[in-house]
């Protein structure tokens, strides 16, 4: 019989813990294809953010570390100076990655650390229970924000992309979208970019995924996915922000 | 052949000799020569020295670098350590071996810049949250800093533990002859749980997650029976004419030097002091204070700090004898007269 779709190498044979209609899944998917793809596995260390994903290491089959919360790039930074030829790639949530542990996203792109960063956006904090995340969209209703996000008090969304795109130390930086087939396509030629972006050494690289995340935001799933698509692409526009020019 | 050092510079070069590549770490006052002399010298020995964002971005390279299977520095001053704790905790639950220098200065807050021994609770009794320990080595002079600093690795490598060295800005600051001896290479564990890319093995993985709490209890038990066997095992300090004495002084580091000038003068006076000197804070070296306890007439404990290590003096003499303190802080040394007087109060013929 002829196999027509299969687990990816670099996906460990488990079961999810992650909520139905998570985008988690699909993510750490793409992640494990491309790294099958180039062939790359054995040779990858990855780092797991607090949140969510901390428990990553449960589904990639590579080496990893859990890092404390928001300090996967400096964790991500230690191992690469270590092993400059191997493959370091951190993969992190909005709470982990854009409050937290700006400084040390900052700084890891602003050095040109050769590393790859998963950005997974949805706008919550997921495993604390959907309190306001950084990324949070003015008015959207959380845990924290009950009356919807009021920027006079609890200000405005960080573009995260936009910010790091502007140091001279990030060689790839994009958004994209994983809310229907042709954006998940997109998504996986954008991460494998950023991959290779990182064997190529030229320098800081990182996806920002916008993602749904429907068991905080109280939503099915598919009506998650085109809120998604209404209001948060809208407030995060989609596209490569920075591009090494040898990459193609 | 001995070279002329400065304490901050003798911790880089023997960092270097005992094969650490690595240092990540973030400026404060008063440790700077080490990174300096790091920045320096580690190009010309292949090594990476790396300028962190923060201390907390400096502590979790480590992580990064230790998991990674480096033999890897940081170094700070207490203020920077406070904000190492995190790293420091995760760095212990998941048994990474590296090595972190204390410079320490007077606190609590941003304090000053001045030599203190008021982190001496911070270093050995956890300072970050849950159950660990690291081993704390006490140095009092530069030559001992280069000994201490080149076991500090080996010891690291042999429990898969962080291990702390504690100064303060006078040992940091001082110069002295040191000799750089060639040392005898001991039988370390191999390193086959690094993350370093599988190979062909199965997955390594460096975490400090459980939330399974059976599984996390085991883990603590396994971390609890390790710590057993460092106490058993690792306990140093030095004693100085203790078998005649009415008097032990108990002092580590810069206080212990004072204690020494002081010593001898009462020496020549024909007061029977002596000194424990603990080299080790953590484990504290209890058993030799146990076999002194029912000799003496009292303990004194001399700190730069209004008093922490008297408490492991307190426990370990266990009621068997009366143990004072005496202590300068906020960056004052003790002077030989302070300390003089004390142990007159003490000792036999004195007034107490």
């Amino acid at each position: 019989m002829k196999t027509v779709f299969e687990r990816p190498k670099s996906l460990q044979d488990v079961k999810t813990h992650y909520c139905p209609g998570c985008t988690h899944g699909i993510v750490h998917r793409l992640v494990a294809e491309i790294m099958d793809e180039l062939q790359i596995r054995e040779e990858t260390i990855g780092v797991c953010p607090v949140g969510c994903s901390v428990l990553a290491y449960n589904y990639f089959n590579c080496d990893m570390q859990q890092a404390a919360h928001g300090r996967a790039p400096a964790v991500a930074t230690g191992i690469k100076r270590v092993l400059p030829d191997k493959v370091v790639f951190t993969y992190q949530g909005d709470g982990d990655l854009a409050s937290i542990g700006t400084a040390e996203i900052i700084h890891a792109a602003a050095r040109g650390e050769n590393i790859t960063v998963v950005f997974i956006n949805n706008a919550i904090y997921g495993m604390t229970g959907g309190q306001m995340a950084p990324t949070t969209l003015v008015g959207q209703k959380t845990q924290t924000s009950p009356y919807g996000r009021d920027p006079k008090s609890a200000g405005y969304p960080i573009k995260m992309s936009e910010m790091l795109a502007t140091l001279n130390g990030a060689g790839y930086i994009a958004r994209v979208s994983v809310h229907d087939i042709k954006n998940i396509n997109r998504a996986k030629r954008c991460i494998k970019k950023a991959f290779e972006t990182q064997i190529n050494k030229q320098g800081f690289s990182m996806v920002e995924v916008l993602s749904t995340c429907p068991t905080n935001w109280g939503m099915h799933p598919l009506d998650a996915l085109k809120w998604l698509e209404e209001n948060m692409i809208p407030c995060y526009p989609l596209g490569e922000y920075k591009t090494p020019g040898e990459v193609k | 052949m001995k070279i002329l050092m400065k304490g901050n510079e003798a911790i880089g070069e023997a960092a270097i000799r005992a094969g650490c590549r690595f240092f990540f770490g973030y400026p404060i006052t008063p440790q700077s020569e080490l990174p300096a002399y790091l920045a320096r010298k580690f190009p010309e020995v292949g090594g990476t020295f790396l300028q962190a964002e923060s201390e907390i971005a400096a502590i979790n390279m480590v992580y990064g670098a230790a998991g990674a299977g480096a033999r890897v520095m940081t170094s700070s001053s207490s203020p920077g350590i406070s904000l190492k704790q995190e790293g420091i905790s995760y760095i212990a639950g998941a048994e990474l071996p590296c090595v972190i220098v204390n410079i320490a200065r007077g606190g609590p807050g941003l304090g000053d810049i001045q030599p203190a021994q008021s982190d001496y609770f911070q270093a050995t009794k956890g300072g970050g949250h849950g159950d660990y320990k690291l081993i704390v080595l006490a140095p009092a002079s530069v030559q001992e800093i280069v000994d201490l600093v080149m076991d500090a690795f080996d010891l690291a490598d042999l429990y898969r533990n962080p291990v702390m060295i504690i100064g303060d800005g006078a040992l940091g600051q001082m110069m002295e002859p040191v000799e750089f001896k060639e040392r005898k290479k001991i039988k370390l564990p191999p390193k086959d749980w690094t993350t370093t890319g599988m190979m062909g093995r199965k997955q390594n993985l460096i975490n400090t997650l459980d939330l399974d709490p059976e599984g996390l209890e085991r883990h603590n038990l396994k971390l609890k029976k390790k710590y057993d066997e460092i106490k058993k095992k690792e306990q140093r300090c030095e004693v100085i004419d203790c078998d005649d004495a009415e008097v032990i002084v108990v002092a580590y580091g810069t206080a212990a030097r004072v204690v020494q000038t002081a010593q001898k003068r009462l020496r020549k006076e024909g007061v029977k002091v002596g000194i424990i000197r603990p080299i080790t804070l953590w484990p504290f070296p209890e058993k030799t204070i146990k076999q002194y306890r029912d000799k003496v007439d009292s303990f004194l404990t001399v700190e730069m700090s209004t008093g922490q290590m008297v408490e492991d003096v307190e426990l370990a003499v266990g009621g068997k004898a009366p143990v004072y303190f005496y202590g300068r802080t906020g960056g004052m040394i003790p002077t030989p007269g302070e300390i003089t007087r004390e142990v007159k109060k003490l000792a036999s013929g004195g007034c107490k």
